[in-house]
Parts: C-alpha cells; structure tokens; sequence
C-alpha cells in the first residue's frame, strides 16, 4: 500500500483487547486519511447522543497518508472524537515528532474504545502491542510522565494528558514531545475518561512511495517554494507565529479585555518582534518542516522551555490586558504541563475578569485563592492557570471554559466563543469572511479549519478588504475545504504560505499514485467537512448554533481602525450555505450528498430535519 | 509640511528604529515615505494608514499614523 501502512489498531481498554485490522483501502483514500478518516470511523462505529466521556465514546488518532512521508512539514497526526466541551465532532491536530513515529510502527490509526478500570499506557514497538500500568504515572505532568517513559523506552516518542484530562477538564489537550499539543475541543478529558495517560512509539518502518524518484522531485521542489515565500522562509521562522500580534493589532482586529476593545497601544510589549529580542533561545521545528516556526524561549528564572503561539500570547496577554512576556511564557509553560488548551484557558481568564469587573464574579469568591481576578494582573493569571490546570479552589470552575463558568451567572453572552469553544484571536468585526468560519466551524469557535485572515488582512494568496461581505462566504469554503484536505493528507496548515492547491495533488499522487487532480482532490476536502456537519446534525447541532457572541453582532467595536463595524453574520450565513449546496437551514440537500458520494448517510438527514 | 507617525515592523525595523515623527511636503504619497526611508517598495506587503489598506500612491495628511510590514503570516 503506497502512502498508508495499512493497518489499523482496534484496543478496547475495558476488557483489554488489542485487534490489528487490514485498512480498507478505499475508504482511506475517499476520505484521505487522518481528520477524514477519524470522522469516518466516528460516524459509522458511535451511535448518536453519547456522553463523550463515557466508555461509548471513541477516541481515535489517525495519520494521514503523507504523515511520516518524505515531504514537508509530514510530522502530523490528529485526534478526532466527540467533544465534551462542545458535544460536536473533535478535530484536533498536532505537530512534533510523535505523529510520523507513530506511523513508523506500521499503524495508519488507533481506535481506542471503552475505559480501563486503573491507569493504562499503550506500547507500540513495531508490531508489538501492549496495555502497559500507568498508575505511577498518574497525577505527572507533561514533561514528568514523558522522561519517565522515555527512560524505560529508550528512543521512544511519548503522547500523553496532564492533570487536566486526568480530572476531566473540557480545555484539556492532548501532549505530544512534551510541548506540541492537539490542543482544542477537550481532547484530553476523553483520554482522561478512558484511563489512558500516555501512548508510546518507537517504530522502524517506512512508508512505502508509489514513485520515490517522483516524490523527491516534488518534495524537493516545494521545499524550495517553502524557503523562498517571504513568510514560510521568512517571517514564521524569524519571529515565529507571533509575528502577526502587530499586524492584528494596527488593523484594529486584535481582542483586548475579551472583546471589548480591539486594538491597544501596548501590542509591541508582546509581539513577536520582542520574544525574538528578550526571549527566543532558539528555533523549534517539527518534523520534516524547513519552516520550523516553533519557538523554545527562556523564563524569568533562566528555564528553557517550549514558547507560546499567537494564539497564546494574544489569550493570555492582550485579551487579559496583560503585557508581561515572562507571564504569557510561564502561562503557556503551565499549559503545557497540565495539558491544558491554551485559547481557552486564557480567554476563560478573560471571561472571568469580565465577570469580576461586571459585580458577577464577587471578592469572596476567589478570596480563599489569594489571586485577583482584575485586568492587567499579571501575576494572577499565572496563578489561575495553575488553579485550572490542578483543578483547584476557583480554579475548578474556571477549569469547566467561559461558557459554562459565564452561564452558572446567567449571563453565556460573556463567554466569547461558538459551540461552547473560546473564540482565538480575532475581532470578526474587523475581518468579515473570518466571522463565517468561527460561525460554522464544525468543532466550534476555531481560526485555522479557514483562515480567512490569509486573504482578508495578510494578503495570501491575494488582498480582499476586509469589512467587505462580497464573495467572502464562497471564499471561506475553499478555505473550510483545502484546510479539511491538509488535515487529512498529513501536513501542517502553515505550509499554505507558499504552497498551494497543486502542491498538495503534487505530493499526494507521487506517493500514494495518480488518483487525484485538483478539482477531485478540494472536492475530497468538501466531502470531509460534509461528513462532520452530518456528524453534528445527527447530535442536534443544527445551524441555530452557527451564531457569534451578542457582542460581535450587535455591540460596534469601541476603539482602533475597526472602530463602528459590527459583523453582518446574518447576511453572509445565507449565501455560505447555498455554495455549499445546503439548504436555508443550513443542512446539505440529498444531491450534495449524492455528488459527494455520501448517499449512505442520507437517513440521518431525515433524523436532522426533525 | 506636515507630520505623520511612521511605524516598522520585522526586519523593517532593523537600522530604523520601531516609531518615528517624520515630516514631508503636503502631497507625498505613501510610495515616497517608502523611499525616504530607504526602504524597498517591492518588500512591502501591508501598508496601513490609520490601519486602513489601500494602495501606495495615497496622498498623506497631516497627523496619519502609516504602519509597513514585509509579508507576515502564522495562525
Ligand atoms: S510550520 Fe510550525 S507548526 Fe507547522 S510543521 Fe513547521 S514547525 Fe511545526
């Protein structure tokens, strides 16, 4: 089998079962791999309405089929299962080095079912397979649990939770290499709820090539394309993905206080530019990536460790109003170990200061912790994301995400997020079409399934203006489907600042054969993010819940470049579902389905239409 | 003349400096502030003034902040 292994672990951890079964083929290939796959398996193996941390729950990692793969920025696997934080599907994605080790075992996905009755481990060396004791494992952070494993497993590469998912956090994310993390929709509470603390590879084989002359040609090619794009050889691995802090911030379309401003003088304290002059030790690549956007930065108290995101920069700084490098690093550090989703634990900070300034949140609430809960304070959120991560004092509300926290006031609209999921860092008001994929987006308040900020503010592969509607909602589902596509082949989404459409067919036919072109391909994308709407539907999550927060469609932004703009969702929703061949309410007709080749799960559009 | 804010950003800043108040001639466009700061045009791919896009022979006013970034991108 070119590309795929084509062999699929089945562990069933409540009577501890390991199945090795055959890949079908061609069902990999229709559905690509990793995110399409996993979402194939979810929706033909778990029945409706689970509770996603019960032992009926699934939890899947899965490879695609460039993963480990001789092409660039091949280093990916993803996590797909229900989400307990948003009750959709989970896709969850992550780089390092673990993803193409994994498939070096000669395993394309692991199911794991059911739930182990203490602690459990899995082992893969190759074709040897073992449920392995992890209750000295248990309680052990991030960097913990991996040294030890990686001292009785010499060479091994270690997948794992913190305490987080351990206690079931709906924030919690699954670690990879320590501080690569398949961060969003709680993740690491199903793998919490399972009993399973860590998965360990260490594997020899190599995925086998339909053309390895052609396939080195082609990934030569790219990685040129990739060294001499301005932002893939230039930006990201300068400054790191960080760099965007200005450019947000001076378009008016940076979060401040949890949206109630979009812009702040004090954005420079926090950019990427600064990290890279106070803080940057050194470059982090994944595997295979020349564009090694990674960042490993030092703490105040001389520690080396993993650095921050955007994202993370943006949740636990402006967003909180704090400007203070050594706390967003010690915070993303904290995320890292507790296995904690760092979007939502910062903007659940953000929530919670709103709450507080608003007269919700009161004195004696948090007064036992000995942490403020006023914007600015630096030194608290370093605590709270303690608090959360360990499931303590307020913390342990805090722990449950702005939504849940912001509705036990009656007050939900405080939570800035979709579905449940902390929106990241981007006034929609500001950046129209990017409003449609937070709206839409089948695993929740999300950027990266359709990062229209590409177009609408960066100018890749072409400049749009930003707060205008036209064209955006067609615009956002080429995006919503080439993003399925890169998730499910195997490679990182930042490869798309420089490569495009064709690359991706490029490299996929040379190594698993000619069987896509273009048009087949994107439609492949579009078949995937159909699935996962058909996924939702069947669960009750129809399209009254593609809403942004009251603040973004009603509330104009205060202050900034965005200044008066609200966002239009209402007129843009109507046209993304009629590109995407859905109805007005938003669910795909039969000849979408028909035309995608997803015929066989037409009946739950009947389930669906009540 | 007229005074303008000019911000840099990434490498732009290096040898410039992060912020400055430069004046110019009524009329200058956004091309010649580029120019003045020995910077080249085919390098720049965001120019802002008071955050809003547009292209470089925009004329300047008085009192407008102009931001130029190279290409930049993450997520
Ligand atoms: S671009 Fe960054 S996140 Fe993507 S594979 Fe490379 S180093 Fe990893």
């Amino acid at each position: 089998m070119n590309g795929y292994m084509g062999k699929v672990l089945r562990v069933n951890l409540t009577d501890r079962t390991i199945k090795v079964e055959p890949l079908d083929l061609e069902v990999a290939q229709k559905y690509l791999g990793a995110r399409g796959l996993g979402v194939k398996i979810m929706m033909d193996e778990v029945p409706a309405n689970v509770d996603p941390l019960s032992e009926e729950n699934k939890f899947i990692i899965a490879t695609g089929a460039l993963t480990g793969a001789p092409v660039p920025t091949s280093g990916r696997y993803m996590v797909i299962t229900k989400s307990p934080l948003t009750g959709t599907i989970a896709i969850a994605n992550s780089g390092g080095y673990w993803g193409a080790n994994f498939k070096a075992t000669g395993h394309d996905a692991i199911i794991f079912e059911g739930r182990g009755d203490k602690p459990v481990y899995l082992y893969i060396e190759d074709d040897n397979v073992e449920i392995k004791d992890a209750s000295h494992l248990w309680g052990m952070t991030s960097s913990e649990v991996t040294e030890a494993l990686e001292k009785e497993h010499e060479k091994a590469k270690v997948l794992c939770i913190g305490p987080a998912g351990e206690m079931l956090s709906p924030m919690a994310a699954v670690m990879n290499d320590i501080d690569r993390a398949a961060g969003r929709g709680g993740v690491g509470a199903v793998m919490g709820s399972k009993n399973l603390k860590a998965v360990v590879v260490k594997g020899t084989k190599k995925v086998s090539l339909f053309d390895e002359e052609r396939t080195k040609k082609v990934s030569q090619e790219k990685i040129k394309i990739l060294r001499e794009d301005p932002v893939a050889g230039g930006g990201l691995p300068s400054y790191g993905s960080a760099v965007l802090v200005n450019i947000i911030n001076e378009s008016g379309v940076l979060p401040v206080r949890n949206f109630q401003q979009s812009y702040t003088e004090k954005a420079d304290l926090i950019s990427g530019e600064t990290m890279t002059e106070k803080h940057l030790v050194r470059k982090n690549p994944c595997y295979r990536c020349p564009i090694a956007c990674g960042r490993i930065v030092k703490l105040a108290d001389g520690t080396i460790v993993g650095g921050p995101e955007y994202e993370t920069v943006w949740s636990f700084g402006a967003d909180c109003d704090v400007y203070d490098y050594d706390a967003i690093n010690e915070a993303n550090m904290l995320c890292n170990e507790y296995g904690l989703d760092t979007i939502s634990a910062g903007a659940t900070i953000a929530a919670a200061m709103e709450l507080y300034e608003k007269g919700y949140i009161k004195d004696e609430d948090i007064e036992a912790d000995g942490l403020s809960l006023k914007w600015g304070d630096a030194e608290a959120v370093v605590g709270w994301t303690k608090k959360m991560g360990l499931r303590e004092g307020f913390g342990d509300k805090l722990a449950e995400g702005s939504y849940r926290l912001a509705e036990s006031y009656g007050v939900p609209e405080i939570s800035m997020s979709v579905k449940k999921q902390e929106l990241p860092a981007y006034d929609p008001r500001g950046v129209q079409g990017h409003g449609i994929t937070y709206a839409v987006n089948n695993r929740g308040g999300c950027h990266i399934k359709g990062y229209m900020i590409s177009p609408e503010i960066l100018g890749y592969p072409e400049k749009l203006d930003r707060f205008s509607l036209e064209g955006k909602a067609a615009y956002a589902k080429i995006f919503h489907d080439l993003t399925a596509v890169i998730d499910s082949i195997g490679l990182c989404v930042f490869s798309t600042f420089g490569l495009n459409l064709p690359d991706y067919v490029d490299m996929y036919n040379a190594v698993c054969g000619d069987i896509y072109n273009d048009e087949t391909l994107l439609e492949a994308g579009e078949r995937i993010w159909n699935l996962e709407k058909l996924f939702n539907l069947r669960e009750g999550i129809d399209s009254t819940h593609d809403k942004l927060p009251r603040r973004l469609v009603e509330e104009p932004v205060a202050n900034g470049p965005s200044k008066g703009h609200v966002h239009h969702l209402n007129e843009l929703l109507p046209e993304y579902y009629s590109v995407r061949g859905w109805d007005e309410e938003g669910i795909p007709t039969e000849e979408t389905l028909e035309r995608l080749g997803l015929e066989e799960y037409k009946k739950y559009l009947v389930l669906s239409n009540k | 003349m007229i005074e303008v804010e000019v911000r840099l950003f990434a490498y732009f800043r290096e040898g410039r400096g992060k912020k400055q108040l430069m004046k110019f001639q009524e009329g200058t466009t956004i091309s010649q502030v580029i120019e003045a700061l020995d910077i080249d045009e085919k390098e720049v791919s965001i120019a802002l003034v008071n955050g809003m896009d547009g292209s470089l022979d925009r004329e300047i006013k008085d009192g407008d902040i102009i931001a130029l970034f190279p290409p930049v991108g993450g997520g």
